[in-house]
């Protein structure tokens, strides 16, 4: 089949050309990747193969990874690989500047230029707790193209020596004695300092951390390996130490092997012992969060041991970004949650880790390096000391069908039922109608009370109510066997968070677990009896009819 | 810039392969230029001395909180301060550091085998300001036997990060001329040094006195740069005949803070650049 086309005049085409055909008239490819012809064309399209005209492959000067770096990188790393391209200034940390040549994940020695499998490793996996995502989608082609480009940002790559990975070997077998002795190193080399006695990231210089461009950046919690931005496998954490993170505090402890202090065993318990801070998989988010139903009192305390038994269920947070002012830098990633009622009262168990309890003096400068980090065109930070706060939300009223109030606080027209905590004044209840707006509602009725308990980088926090609510028509009875919405927030106020600055969940679903009623239990001895005595009943029948008969 | 800093590599080769073979040429990097190995007379050396002088009050320097290591506090008889501006009581300005920028024969100069020292005693760098030939190794001790890392930020150089955990010290290098390169410790965010690197000897740093001085300098027109963190850097042209000491001043004023804010790293590359060898640029 052929189908003729012909067109006559100046235009510009942009993108891929694919197709076969013919194209007469004059056109030059400009460096940006667009065609511009002029002329009359007749292009004759009779089946569309695969064939690849690139604006790249037309320009014999232009580097054959460009047009991948500048459709996909650039509007992080910038055109010219400074990292400063138009979504740069949304993100921490910032996107890496190649011309520096000074790349976080490496199998290379501190200081040292990766190896192509270290950029090659990165794009494949991405870089978790960043805005790095995994680039799967490019051709094993495009990604040797891109990474050969973008090592033309800098000088270095063409003046040092070429890179040579470490021998890094493989992790050992994590026993309880490695472990226990990797707990023993991380005391006496003090990783503490930065990432805490519990691993969260709350040690003392902490606050005070910046990277390379002077921004703030936060010791990794070591309890989330999930987040780790260079992965979270044993072997991973290994690498880190060994090579360090170059462009943050983050050291090499090499040169401690290579002065005969350490040996490389004892380096890989470190990582073991890292490693077995963070669960054995990485915590899907569960969407129903089921409330055991238990004899006696909820446990109102944080610390009751009542709460071991009871499986906590992961709520990922993202930083607020719908609304204005926007929050890219939130502290808070995630929330457990355990549930317990016992048919007169709810408990909530909320676990969440913060390296900060604030107001904390130590993180107020903290507050304001990253504010101006995040360039808060928005809105201006908030004056005066801010404390840590969480809100629970639920819907006003229960609703039968898929119509759940919006998530971010509800609107004008559906308004949602909060319990908002903060770490300086407690709990109260509110009704919101929309992000910046709350109406507190008088504690009589069912009150919500909560306990909080601040340490070694977590906060838990048990809130409490009455299932029963006597103003209904701004609380609702909670019932049981039902899945009730419920949604998530939270704030670090040492990280300047506070209103529209926080974490965010969308809607989960609470259930109370319904009792098992006794009739389960009455129902088939009843029946058995029933059936018993029936059989009794016919038998005697059928005895008294024979001997009537005789 | 390039032929300079593949020059200075060549070097590296060089110097580590010949021992320092002293009639030996190089050939030069993409260029094909040859380097002499540099021979001073010392019938017609000079010097270039001078003092670095200070107008108007300094500012006080930001004083330190250093109660989370006891073991570093116990080190200082008070209140430990950055050493940010330090002027001496003779209205000089310590820490400046002292080169000759431009004028030097295009000659290869022999690096000194011995260590230049820096030492991290009191969670503080000392010296504050070090100076140093390409190749040369700086021993960074740690003294303090609490966690330090090391972290030197260049932009012409490679930098590290290296951790310090214990009483111990690490030898490292750089290849090329470089003034100067920040040195943090972000255990103790106050803690930070500057290195300034150079392929020849012709450097110095004010010390006590303010007074700096740059001997074996065969005749010949220089220009000399001072180099301050907080104030910037100032240059001067002297020209020093046969057996002759010139005298250079530098004067520095509180008001004209040239730098970036304080405990900033200094850019080379910012809006500072004029403090910059050219080469570098």
């Amino acid at each position: 089949m052929r189908t003729p086309w012909s067109c006559t005049g100046t235009g510009t085409f942009t993108g891929t050309l694919r197709g076969t055909g013919s194209l007469t008239g004059t056109g030059t490819f400009t460096r940006t990747g667009t065609f511009t012809w002029t002329g009359t064309c007749q292009l004759f399209l009779f089946l569309f193969l695969f064939l690849f005209v690139t604006p790249a492959s037309a320009s014999a000067q232009e580097h054959p990874g460009k047009a991948t770096y500048d459709k996909w990188c650039a509007e992080c790393h910038g055109s010219e690989g400074r990292g400063d391209g138009p979504a740069a200034a949304t993100m921490l940390p910032r996107p890496r500047d190649f011309t520096q040549a000074r790349y976080q994940i490496r199998t290379t020695a501190s200081g040292a230029l990766p190896t192509d499998a270290d950029l090659h490793r990165i794009l494949k996996r991405g870089m978790p707790g960043t805005a790095m995502p995994a680039w799967t989608k490019l051709s094993r082609a495009e990604r040797d193209q891109v990474i050969a480009y973008i090592k033309t940002f800098s000088r270095f790559f063409a003046s040092e020596p070429a890179p040579a990975a470490l021998d890094l070997g493989s992790a050992p077998r994590a026993t309880d004695e490695r472990i226990e002795a990797g707990r023993r190193l991380y005391e006496r080399i003090e990783c503490w300092k930065c990432h805490g006695r519990d691993g969260r990231g709350d040690g003392p210089s902490a606050p005070t951390q910046e990277d390379e461009g002077g921004n703030p950046i936060r010791p990794a919690n070591l309890r989330q390996n999930w987040m780790f931005n260079g992965g979270g496998t044993a072997a991973d954490i290994y690498g880190r130490l060994r090579t360090g993170i170059d462009g943050t505090p983050m050291p090499s402890f090499s040169d401690l092997i290579d002065a005969g202090l350490l040996t490389e065993d004892s380096l890989w318990n470190i990582a073991l012992y890292v490693r077995s801070l963070s669960p054995e998989r990485t915590p899907e988010p569960v969407e129903v969060i089921r409330a055991e139903l238990v004899a006696g009192d909820v446990p109102e305390a944080p610390d009751d041991a009542a709460w071991d038994r009871i499986e906590p269920a992961y709520v990922p947070l993202v930083g607020q970004i719908i609304a204005r002012p926007r929050w890219f830098a939130p502290t808070v990633t995630a929330v457990w949650v355990q549930a317990m009622h016992n048919g007169r009262d709810v408990a909530l168990r909320l676990s969440w880790d913060d390296p900060s309890r604030s107001p904390d003096p130590a993180w107020e400068e903290w507050r304001t390096r990253i504010i101006t980090a995040m360039e808060p065109k928005d809105a201006p930070p908030a004056e005066g000391p801010l404390p840590d706060a969480f809100t629970v939300q639920f819907p006003t009223r229960l609703q039968d069908g898929p119509n759940l109030p919006y998530f971010l606080n509800g609107d004008s027209r559906n308004p949602v039922y909060l319990w908002e905590w903060r770490s300086d004044t407690g709990v109260r209840e509110a009704i919101a109608r929309g992000i910046h707006t709350r109406e507190p509602l008088a504690q009589d009725g069912a009150p919500v009370r909560a306990q909080a308990r601040f340490a070694d980088g977590q906060w838990q926090l048990v809130l409490r109510r009455t299932l029963a609510a006597q103003d209904t028509a701004r609380r609702f009875t909670m019932p049981t066997g039902t899945a009730m919405p419920i949604a998530f927030f939270a704030w670090d106020g040492s990280n300047g968070e506070a209103g529209g600055r926080g974490s965010i969940s969308s809607w989960y679903f609470l259930h109370l677990n319904e009792p098992a009623t006794a009739s389960i239990f009455i129902a088939p001895v009843v029946a058995a009896g029933f059936t018993a005595l029936l059989g009794i009943i016919l038998v005697m029948r059928a005895q008294k009819q024979y001997r009537a008969k005789e | 810039m390039r032929t300079n800093r593949i020059s200075a590599s060549i070097l590296v080769f060089a110097l580590a392969g010949c021992g320092g073979g002293g009639e030996q040429t190089q050939a030069s990097g993409d260029s094909g230029e040859a380097k002499a190995a540099a021979v001073v007379d010392p019938a017609t050396a000079g010097a270039i001395t001078g003092v670095v002088r200070f107008e108007g009050t300094a500012p006080a320097n930001e004083a330190i909180d250093m109660s989370a290591e006891p073991a570093c506090a116990q080190k200082h008889p008070s209140t430990p301060t950055k050493q940010t501006v330090i002027v001496n009581d003779n209205r000089t300005l310590r820490n400046t550091f002292v080169y000759v920028k431009e004028g030097l024969p295009a000659q290869r100069w022999p690096t000194p085998t011995e260590p230049v020292v820096l030492d991290q005693t009191g969670c503080e760098y000392v010296p504050h300001i070090v100076g140093v030939q390409t190749n040369q190794p700086i021993a960074i001790r740690n003294s303090d036997g609490l966690l330090h890392n090391v972290n030197a930020k260049p932009t012409v150089n490679r930098g590290f990060n290296t951790g310090q955990p214990t009483n111990m010290t690490t030898n490292k290098t750089f290849t090329s001329a470089e003034v100067m390169i920040p040195v943090t410790c972000e255990v103790h965010g106050w803690m930070e040094s500057y290195i300034g690197v150079l392929d020849h000897p012709y450097f110095a740093i004010t010390g006590p006195d303010g007074s700096f001085r740059i001997p074996n300098l065969p005749p010949g027109t220089y220009t000399i740069e001072a180099w301050h963190e907080r104030y910037g850097t100032k240059t001067m042209q002297v020209t020093v005949a046969a057996q002759e000491t010139k005298q250079a001043d530098f004067t520095y004023s509180a008001g004209a803070v040239a730098m970036v804010p304080l405990g900033k790293p200094f850019d080379p590359h910012g809006q500072h650049a004029e403090g910059v060898p050219a080469e570098h640029r």
